[in-house]
């Protein structure tokens, strides 16, 4: 399946082609997210808890008191059920975990979304949420084209791929000069010997075979030769 | 992918290019980190989003299964995201919101307003009629607990305080309005019914309970525990419900707009009076922590208080705290003053 894109509209006249994360992606975001906030929750619980008892005692008192309740049972609720709005209002729409995944929140016209799209896509999470495990908001992820819960709908937000990752290829442009080889054939040519150890010596064999015009390597059926006349295609120091 | 000498010279020429890009791209990243305070740097951005328009334009159509185009269009995408990012004023944006933003709302929201308290009043009258005519019905609306207070002649409210710290009591009460108000809201996504369901619950809930105590001569003692907190608790729950109503119109009509936009409009919109909802119903669950639940404080306050909240409802949501005194007939604008 091709991945769908957010277009959007520039002054260019060019479109801004955005990649959007599908329902793995988010989900995966989520788990990561789910975690940090479980975890400073339960901690926040834990020394709190040690500290009113001032002994090793988790449990709650038979009959709790309001620092209790105050100081031990409200802070970690709050992170848990706050973690989201929070975070997103102070890094317009990156948590810790969209961060990791490599997504981002967009708007409509792909820059950061506004206070009122945060806070209406995280009340909405109350339907989401629904009736567990975020059921609601998974299931319109599946259905909706651009991937997206009711929250994102609601708040006209979508999460899109950060691609902070991409690499410039290192062109061969003394050979591209000459016809003999393409921009794309350049880049494979490139890619294969980038990524020439870690590949599996058959595989790569085969693949600089695929490569190589015939003549060159029927002379040539070693790793070494292999490589070599690759490099020199890609560099063009000969032909 | 053509082969001809023309699109061969015509990718080189693209390609010698890349030193610009990596340039850009790096110029992009600095500024998505931080501000510049020059301008010159800011101007060159421009240029960068311009050049990079361009030449991802170009690699689309002459090397679109490549890397590089994928470098571009990545290039291109933080450029346009960095450029585009909204100037981030939170003590503007409030101000705005609550003096201009949120009075347009509840103009617009009238009707439904108007209708959702109308439909609260009809449930809260039904309830009361039901309990009245049908004591046992109480069952369905209210905790045995509740039911064995009140057939004991005493206010499940009394002695609140002796078992709950008010500090609690209202942290308790006022998360849990504020996730029925939330509801109410969002649950308008069910085209209107989930809103219509919550609101029509609640004031068959309000009524029966006022009419089974009222069976048992505990009317009065109810009205007292309800009138400080409750003036602006059940306006804001007609409220949220009205906000709810708007969303669900808005994906029954949706208009001359697709039933998504029509959807997202509605929510974003209504959205904002349910924002100053929760800020109301902070205020109200206090009151019912501290004041509601307090026997040494007579009738007489209690209504004052209850009284007084509701004004300071009326004049934040007529943006009447935050300098917004007028509106013209036609409206247009409010002057600020």
């Amino acid at each position: 399946m091709t991945p769908s894109s957010l277009v959007v509209d520039s002054v260019t006249g060019v479109d801004v082609a955005l990649p959007i994360a599908g329902p793995g992606a988010r989900a995966f975001a989520f788990l990561i997210d789910w975690n940090i906030r479980a975890v400073l929750a339960i901690a926040w619980y834990v020394v709190a808890a040690l500290i009113y008892h001032r002994a090793w005692n988790l449990t709650p008192p038979l009959d709790p008191d309001a620092p209790w309740f105050m100081y031990i049972l409200l802070p970690p609720a709050a992170i848990y059920f706050l973690y989201h709005p929070a975070w997103e209002l102070a890094t317009r729409g990156r948590t810790p975990g969209k961060r990791m995944a490599g997504v981002e929140l967009v708007g409509r016209d792909g820059g950061a979304p506004g206070v009122g799209a945060i806070l209406t896509r995280n009340v909405f999470r109350l339907l989401d949420s629904l009736p567990l495990f975020y059921a609601v908001g998974l299931v319109a992820t599946m259905v909706t084209r651009d991937h997206v819960r009711i929250g994102d709908l609601a708040a006209g937000t979508f999460l899109v791929y950060v691609r902070s990752n991409a690499t410039l290829p290192i062109h061969p442009t003394n050979r591209l000069a000459d016809t003999t080889l393409n921009v794309t054939s350049a880049e494979i040519v490139v890619e294969l010997l980038e990524r020439w150890a870690r590949l599996d010596g058959v595989a790569r064999r085969r693949l600089a075979k695929a490569l190589l015009p015939a003549s060159e390597t029927a002379a040539a059926d070693d790793d070494a030769a292999l490589r070599a006349r690759l490099e020199r295609l890609s560099t063009g120091s000969a032909s | 992918m053509s082969h001809s000498p023309r699109e061969q010279t015509l990718r080189l020429t693209l390609l010698q290019r890349s030193a610009l890009w990596k340039e850009a791209v790096e110029r992009t990243r600095r500024l998505a980190r931080k501000r510049t305070a020059d301008p010159a740097d800011a101007a060159r951005m421009a240029d960068d989003y311009r050049l990079l328009a361009h030449d991802v334009a170009r690699a689309r159509s002459l090397m679109p299964e490549t890397r590089t185009r994928e470098y571009l269009e990545a290039a291109y995408a933080q450029a346009h995201t960095t450029l585009h990012r909204a100037a981030w004023h939170p003590g503007y944006a409030l101000l705005h919101l609550l003096r201009d933003e949120i009075p347009g709302v509840v103009a617009w929201l009238r009707p439904y307003i108007i209708w959702a308290t109308t439909l609260f009043l009809l449930t809260v009258a039904a309830g009361y009629a039901l309990v009245r005519a049908y004591p046992d019905l109480i069952a369905l609306f209210a905790s045995p607990d509740l039911i064995a207070s009140v057939e004991r002649g005493q206010l499940w409210t009394e002695g609140l305080l002796n078992i709950v710290p008010s500090s609690v009591l209202s942290v308790q009460i006022l998360t849990n309005n504020v996730v029925v108000s939330l509801f109410a809201y969002c649950a308008g996504f069910l085209f209107g019914l989930g809103t219509l369901y919550i609101l029509g619950l609640n004031g068959l809930t309000l009524g029966a309970i006022f009419a089974f105590t009222g069976l048992h001569g505990l009317a009065d003692d109810l009205f007292a525990f309800v009138v400080a907190h409750g003036c602006v608790e059940i306006s804001v729950m007609c409220l949220s419900g009205a906000a709810g109503a708007a969303v669900g119109e808005a994906l029954i009509r949706p208009g001359a707009a697709t039933r998504t936009e029509s959807f997202r409009l509605a929510a974003m919109r209504s959205g904002k009076l349910v924002l100053a909802c929760v800020l109301l119903l902070i205020g109200a669950g206090v009151i019912e922590g501290y004041v509601s639940p307090n026997p040494d404080i007579p009738l007489w306050p209690r209504v004052m208080i209850g009284v007084a909240y509701w004004l300071f409802m009326i004049a934040l949501l007529r943006g009447w705290l935050f300098g917004r005194f007028r509106t013209s007939a036609a409206g247009t604008p409010p002057v600020d003053h």
